[in-house]
């Protein structure tokens, strides 16, 4: 019998060649249905941050409109429901739909090319992950859009969410929002942990791993052991309404604090999965322009970590008022407060790195410059509320909108406007204007501080949150002008990053694979990167590979060139272990996120939803499971 | 830039000076609970305010330093490497220090605060969408009795509320006494403040209690003892019955009207529990849960449509002809 040719790997070819082959293989297939199979984990990155983009958006215009409604006293502008809608929706859309997706669309992004492997780990899984997200945003908004949009506040407390006290469908719309997004962010979470356990280049062991890559792990962790106490509350809450369990029910046995000690086990975290990514991005972004590695990489690490270990023993400052026994009440203001420790350790890092750094004043520097004054400032009003008495006046008012808004705009989202600036050369292979990106800074900047400062004051003040309107007697009026003006400023900074991308994208100058002159792996291929990513594996031997090695890195070779191939290594030592196969695009995916859709949104209407949801997806599940034998079981 | 920020925090420590007249505000406090918090609050703002501006400062500096430029990232001084991870470590010690002092200020201001004392006044509140049912229990049935939405206290004298509610959560606010706690289904709190001085002092329900949160306000009248033991006395009697005629007519569709489905007026036959009590309407001072002034304009407004005024709240709109509006009108007008 004639020898089998044998399998082509990527030691056999070179330069072009080698690169049209692995194209040919990696490729998405042309066409919608070849869009719709896509399990590349760019393509799906970039779906990611542009839909979680959109859900900023549309969030950012509901809050412009309850700025409009605020701006003076007794307005008409909008009904006590409408606003209670809005309120409602700018929050859950900004928490579950906006911040804690687009850090992970970053991730999926972004992680496999900084680590320098092919593809993420489980990519069906993660393609399925976009599908969950976006159809569980696509429910929540059109169910706005047809009136039953939730009005009980993001954290929807019992019993106001009770069936006795919100009848309509709106609660539930809420709560199997949050089914959605927990599924869609559990499978990102998996994905970036074994993508960085498993799937680093050789040679990056656990202290070459980018400070980035390190943050998104630890908040993969932090999704992982938060998610599940909201998916316990928010399914007990569905079984309370749907089928007359009775969880929070006081009247039998149940109590409404069980809903807000499960809420906030996971709601505590959940600021942390998205203000730990906007840590890693400053790392990264604080490298580049500081032109040298980030002071004390060690220290950086301990500290995100035990920022993520102490996030979960602190969700008792969210209940201060509830009427504790006072001791414990006490502690937790001294749990709470110690999270200022790694957060500080932190930014005492960085500016360090600041100060010996050879600042280059490009856009994303100026978003992590801006990131420091404004999220010192909300870390410091963060110790002010964790401490019981200060609390008891400022809870539920004014003041704590203005701190949440300073740690989550300012820890969050000026990194992340910065990292846009940072990796659209990346993504788009053409980099953003940066005149128009000045601009963009600083009235964002302004815009910001003019809008939220006064808050504070007006909490001061007396002024509760979630209220619709006020009288002119409350002497509330000037400030809410103020702030008012300062969200349109805001809201003007915003438009000027789209118009920018836009414009950009056609017109912006040509990127090159390292524009920046960065030091990790994402930045050694080109822009944007091919499906394949890296022609050859590189292989990693300093902390800072492109600063150390220069344009040519080390490689190695030996995946094949004609199958999907990924190179596994070992955890702590990143040693090369075996070649592993990795999924070809599948419609699958996709056609178990429609199942899954349909069970989910049937079950709040009949409980037998449960029962004939059930076979759809199990057929989808059979589908995308379906053994084939692969190409290297027929050899 | 850091000029401009550090001018809006001169503002902030400036600005409680200028605040001092407003009448729902932790910034004027005027009972002894709310002194102590704002007592802690000043302590915090003052750290946090020299920690910020610090750190400014050494952001500005380091900004501001001359460094020679090199294409050689990796080319660091090793001395300095080390030098730095010590001072940040240095100052993560500190900041250890820092936190676990404040733990300690809260603590002492919270003990503070949330002390308790034997003999005083206890009221009984109870929380409903969107109003507050206020109940003086004392141990002498003769002077039990129940009010709304209005909370009449003695100066200087510790005060106890019992916080219930019938529906939904709500939370107590009285800035300028003290500062807030839930009301919770099922759940039994307590909080007790000390008012210092005469005075309104204007409170408002915290946690969104759903469509009326923001019309669900309330007022603390702290008046001297001896007025206030006046108070309640008159506040113990029946209603006093109408004089007139027209008064008589308005009793009369008060009940026929379905107004005493709901409301209570204590010695008369209209004994509803489901709004509040309106046995000395007359002698309030805001109508709605603070949500209007009470006059007999407003009132009247209120009554030909509380839709209008406060839209979902639990009072529907009743079918009254006008005659028999100013009838009910003038009935009430005599509740004092
Ligand atoms: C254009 C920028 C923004 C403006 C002007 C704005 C404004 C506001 C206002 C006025 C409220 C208070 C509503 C009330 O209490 O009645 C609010 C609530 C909230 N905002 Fe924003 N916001 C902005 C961006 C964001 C972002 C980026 C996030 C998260 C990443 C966010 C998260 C929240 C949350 C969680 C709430 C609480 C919602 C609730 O009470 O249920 N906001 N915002
Ligand atoms: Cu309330």
């Amino acid at each position: 019998m004639a020898a089998e040719p044998k399998e082509l790997r990527d030691d056999a070819l070179n330069g072009l060649r080698l690169s049209t082959q692995l194209e040919r293989v990696w490729r998405t297939p042309p066409g919608l249905l070849g869009a719709l199979m896509s399990v590349d984990h760019k393509v799906v990155g970039r779906r990611y941050i542009v839909t979680a983009f959109a859900f900023l958006g549309l969030g950012g215009l509901l809050a412009v409109l309850m700025r409009i409604q605020l701006a003076g006293p007794e307005k008409t502008f909008l009904s006590a429901d409408k606003y209670n809608q809005i309120f409602t929706m700018h929050g859950s859309t900004m928490m579950f739909l906006f911040a804690v997706p687009v850090m992970e669309a970053f991730a999926v992004y972004l992680v496999p090319l900084m680590v320098g492997t092919r593809n993420i780990a489980f990519p069906r899984l993660n393609a399925f992950s976009y599908w969950m997200f976006l159809f569980g945003g696509g429910f929540l908004w059109i169910s706005f859009l047809f009136n039953v949009g939730p009005d009980v506040g993001w954290f929807s407390y019992v019993p106001l969410s009770n069936l006795q006290f919100t009848p309509s469908k709106r609660a539930d719309v809420w709560a199997q929002m949050i089914t959605f997004t927990e599924v869609a962010a559990l499978a990102v979470a998996v994905e970036i942990i074994v993508t960085v356990f498993k799937l680093r280049a050789p040679g990056m062991t656990l202290d070459r791993i980018p400070l980035f890559v390190w943050a998104m792990l630890v908040t993969a962790f932090l999704v992982m052991f938060a998610m599940p106490s909201v998916m316990v509350a928010s399914t007990s809450l569905i079984l309370d309404r749907l089928v007359n369990t009775r969880f929070y029910d006081s009247s039998s046995g149940g109590h409404p604090l069980l809903w807000q000690h499960l809420f906030w086990f996971f709601g505590h975290p959940e600021v942390y999965i998205i203000f730990i990514p906007g840590t890693g991005m400053v790392s990264a972004i604080l490298a580049t322009f500081a032109r040298r590695p980030v002071i004390g990489y060690p220290i950086v690490i301990l500290s995100l970590i035990a920022t993520g270990l102490l996030s979960f023993g602190l969700w008792v400052h969210h209940m201060f008022v509830t009427g504790l026994p006072q001791l414990g009440a006490g502690l937790f203001t001294a749990s709470s407060m110690l999270i200022a420790v790694p957060s500080g350790l932190q930014i005492f890092c960085w500016l360090a790195t600041l100060w010996d750094g050879r600042l280059v004043y490009r856009t994303p520097l100026l978003f992590v410059i801006g990131f420091i004054l404004i999220f010192v400032l909300g870390g410091l009003s963060g110790v002010m509320v964790a401490s019981v008495p200060i609390d008891t006046q400022v809870h539920d008012t004014y003041f704590v909108v203005a701190h949440f808004h300073y740690v989550l705009i300012g820890g969050a989202v000026f990194p992340l406007i910065g990292a846009v600036y940072y990796w659209f050369p990346k993504i788009a292979g053409r980099v953003l204007s940066e005149r128009v990106g000045r601009w963009n800074f600083w009235l964002a900047f302004i815009g910001f501080n003019i809008a939220f400062f006064p808050m504070h004051i007006l909490g001061l003040i007396g002024m509760p949150r979630r209220v619709y309107t006020y009288t002119a007697d409350m002497d509330w009026a000037h400030l809410n002008l103020v702030s008012s003006a300062g969200a349109l400023v805001f809201a003007v900074s915003f438009a000027l990053l789209l118009v920018n991308v836009i414009y950009s994208l056609r017109k912006g100058e040509l990127a090159g694979d390292n524009p920046w002159g960065a030091s990790t792996l994402e930045w050694a291929t080109s822009s944007p990167p091919p499906p394949q990513n890296f022609d050859r594996i590189p292989v990693v031997k300093h902390r800072d590979p492109l600063w150390a090695d220069g344009e040519s890195l080390p490689v190695v070779a030996g995946l094949s060139t004609d199958r999907r191939e990924v190179l596994l290594t070992s955890l702590a030592e990143a040693e090369p272990q075996v070649r592993e196969a990795s999924p070809e695009p599948s419609i699958w995916p996709l056609l178990t996120a429609i199942a899954t859709t349909i069970f989910f949104i049937g079950s709040i209407f009949t409980p037998w939803a449960v029962l004939w949801g059930t076979p759809p997806m199990a057929i989808a599940l059979i589908g995308w499971f379906w053994p084939k034998g692969s190409k290297e079981d027929e050899a | 830039m850091s000029v401009w920020v550090r001018g809006v925090l001169v503002l902030c420590t400036i600005w409680p000076l200028a605040a001092c007249a407003g009448q729902q505000s932790a910034l004027d406090p005027q009972g002894l609970q709310s002194e102590q918090i704002q007592h802690t609050l000043f302590i915090f703002l003052v750290i946090a305010a020299i920690v910020w501006i610090a750190v400014v400062i050494v952001l500005g500096v380091g900004m501001l330093r001359r460094k020679p430029l090199t294409d050689q990232p990796l080319d660091l001084d090793q001395a300095f490497e080390e030098r730095s991870g010590r001072v940040v470590l240095a100052l993560g010690i500190a900041t250890t220090a820092i936190v676990l002092g404040l733990s300690f200020v809260s603590y002492a201001g919270q003990r503070t605060v949330f002390a308790k004392d034997e003999h005083v006044l206890t009221i009984k509140i109870i929380g409903h969408q969107w109003w507050w049912e206020v109940r003086y229990e004392a141990d002498r049935p003769h002077q039990s009795f129940v009010t709304a939405n209005e909370i009449r206290i003695p100066t200087g004298q510790p005060v106890k509320v019992e916080l219930e509610s019938a529906d939904v959560i709500h939370s107590f606010w009285v800035p300028s006494l003290t500062g807030k706690m839930d009301l919770i289904t099922g759940q039994k709190n307590e909080l007790q403040f000390t008012a210092r001085n005469a005075g309104v002092y204007r409170g408002q329900c915290a946690e969104f209690c759903g469509l009326q949160h923001a019309h669900m306000a309330f007022a603390v009248i702290a008046l001297p003892p001896d007025e206030f033991g006046r108070w309640r006395d008159h506040e113990n009697q029946s209603a006093a019955s109408p004089s007139d005629q027209l008064g008589m007519q308005g009793e009369a569709l008060f009940r026929g009207r379905g107004c005493a489905l709901c409301h209570n007026i204590s010695g008369t036959m209209a004994g509803g529990q489901l709004g509040p009590d309106l046995t000395h309407l007359a002698s309030r001072t805001t109508i709605a849960a603070g949500t209007l002034p009470n006059t007999p304009a407003t009132l009247a407004g209120w009554i030909a449509d509380p839709q209008h005024i406060k839209p979902g709240n639990l009072m529907p709109k009743m079918p009254l002809q006008s005659d028999e509006l100013i009838a009910i009108l003038h009935y009430l007008e005599q509740l004092k």
